[in-house]
């Protein structure tokens, strides 16, 4: 089963930049892919295409049954409640605490309070925040904001969890318990991930699917991939 | 229910949002104070003109005094001729028995002078009332031209003069109510529009978590609300003291008993519903307003 279809992308920016040509991807359901490559080479328009934030100037994204660049602007939320995204800086409302952040998407969809609860809960549990359910983002790590993203991420239970350098901040021993966490939810709960990053060792020592991205191409899609030095910038 | 639940949400969130932005929060609602204070006096005067102009127009009647050697048949007939004049609404006739009556009650003295007069010297007459006072002048002309009319008077000149200033008085505040009212509106837009730009991450946050577009729109609107309605409460405590107090100061009316003002009661509950209206609307039109200009969504 695909989860996610690209076919046939282009995409070129306002101002005459062409961040994608000719991409053609496939992804499965429970896949863990990682997209690597320089800086600007597409990877983030790639991620932006995936939940909308962007549409191809030509071709088609169908994400899990969804096709996404004819979707209306008003009918966006319907995709976004089924993926979760993380990012690098962690996005997260700096007067709610962990527990409410993770609620946040839930409570705004108009969710019962009884029904949150649980559901906050188990994704804290699964990220291993459970101690600091009351702490606000500033009286946190790094490494827990990023729990508290991942967290609220998957409290939606999506198929789909988007990464956007998600370890871009963190040192090596904090970036490796965040990835275990992902790993671990890929396991544990069959969500397909998609990471952008940079960073060599993770991909290397995990040994997941690699897709490298040059100047809005895609130059090699390996099955237990390594990040190759001439690749990083 | 998950609609109730957003809405609530939304409701609660605005409420919160009013606090958080508290210094935009005051400035908005101060100005929307001040507008409405002056919609209030606006209200007020324009009423109290309407009231006045009213109680005049009802009391504007030409007196037509028949001549002496008219006879009833003639009276009867200028009766009919009277009504049909266009701007007549009412003619009623009123013998020189009846003011003879009416004037000897009147004072002392006149009854004892009408009394020692065995003739009655006063005249025959019909009491005139117009529909549109502006041509009262006209009508009491036509009047004049008929035959045994011997006069017909009207409070010539000063009723006119009074007219046409309250007709003036009140174009001026309706223009200024609007004026205001738009003034009002736009502050509001503007408040909802920095709040939206000091919130920018986090409506950015509840696009990508997958909010609906209303969810997100709502607590804005709902915040411009309660801007409103919250700008509203001084005007009314203002209005409901301040006119009640004013007429119990001026004992009812203003430089003469003619022009009397309005009964406090009903007409404060009234103007203070009106404000509330207006300040909610003003609100919400001017948050809507910002929301869909500042949050493309």
């Amino acid at each position: 089963m695909k989860l996610i279809s690209l076919k046939n992308i282009y995409k070129t920016y306002p101002n005459g930049v062409t961040a994608l040509a000719d991409v053609n991807l496939e992804i499965a359901k429970g896949e863990f892919v990682f997209i690597i490559g320089p800086t600007g080479c597409g990877k983030s328009t790639l991620m932006k295409l995936l939940y909308r934030e962007e549409k191809p100037t030509r071709g088609n994204v169908i994400v899990g049954g969804i096709n996404v660049e004819r979707l209306r602007n008003r009918k966006v939320y319907k995709l976004r409640r089924k993926l979760g995204i993380i990012f690098q800086n962690y996005r997260l409302l700096p007067k709610q605490t962990a527990y409410e952040n993770v609620a946040f998407p839930l409570s705004v969809s108009g969710m019962k309070d009884s029904e949150i609860r649980p559901k906050v809960l188990k994704a804290l549990e699964l990220v291993g925040l459970k101690e600091k359910v009351k702490c606000f983002p500033d009286e946190l790590s790094g490494g827990e904001q990023q729990r508290v993203c991942i967290a609220r991420a998957i409290v939606n239970e999506p198929k789909l969890l988007l990464c956007d350098e998600p370890t871009g901040n963190l040192d090596p021993r904090v970036s490796k318990e965040i990835m275990d966490v992902i790993d671990s939810i890929n396991k544990k709960l069959g969500t397909t991930i998609i990471m952008v990053t940079h960073d060599a060792q993770i991909v290397n020592r995990m040994k997941k699917r690699v897709i490298s991205i040059n100047n809005g191409v895609i130059t090699n899609d390996i099955m237990k991939g390594k990040y190759k030095e001439n690749e990083s910038n | 229910m998950k609609a109730i639940r957003i809405f609530l949400r939304s409701f609660r969130e605005a409420f919160k949002s009013v606090f958080r932005n508290f210094s935009l929060s005051v400035a908005s609602v101060t100005c929307t104070a001040i507008t409405l204070v002056l919609v209030s006096i606006a209200i007020l005067v324009s009423y109290n003109v309407n009231h006045v102009t009213k109680k005049l127009e009802n009391e504007l009647t030409i007196v037509v005094y028949l001549e002496r050697e008219a006879t009833s048949e003639q009276a009867q007939n200028l009766k009919g001729e009277f009504e049909k004049i266009s701007n007549v609404e009412e003619v009623t006739y009123k013998s020189k028995e009846e003011w003879k009556f009416e004037m000897m009650n009147y004072s002392p003295t006149l009854n004892s002078t009408l009394s020692y007069l065995s003739e009655n010297p006063l005249l025959d007459s019909y009491i005139v009332k117009v529909k549109n006072v502006k041509y009262l002048r006209k009508t009491a002309e036509k009047i004049r031209k008929f035959e045994i009319v011997r006069s017909a008077e009207f409070g010539e000149g000063t009723v006119e003069r009074i007219v046409s200033i309250f007709e003036t008085v009140k174009k001026i505040t309706l223009v200024i109510v609007i004026a205001l009212v738009l003034v009002t509106a736009f502050l509001i837009n503007n408040t909802i529009k920095l709040t939206i730009f000091s919130r920018r991450s986090e409506i950015e946050i509840m696009r990508l978590v997958g909010t609906s577009n209303y969810a997100i729109k709502l607590p804005f609107i709902f915040e411009g609300l309660f801007l409103g309605i919250i700008g509203s409460i001084i005007p009314i405590i203002l209005t409901v003291y301040g006119y009640i107090i004013a007429y119990s100061k001026l004992d009812g009316h203003l430089f003469s008993k003619m022009v009397s003002l309005v009964k406090p009661f009903s007409l404060v509950l009234y103007v203070s519903i009106v404000l509330v209206i207006i300040g909610a609307l003003v609100g919400v039109i001017g948050s809507y307003k910002a929301v869909r200009k500042y949050l493309k969504v």
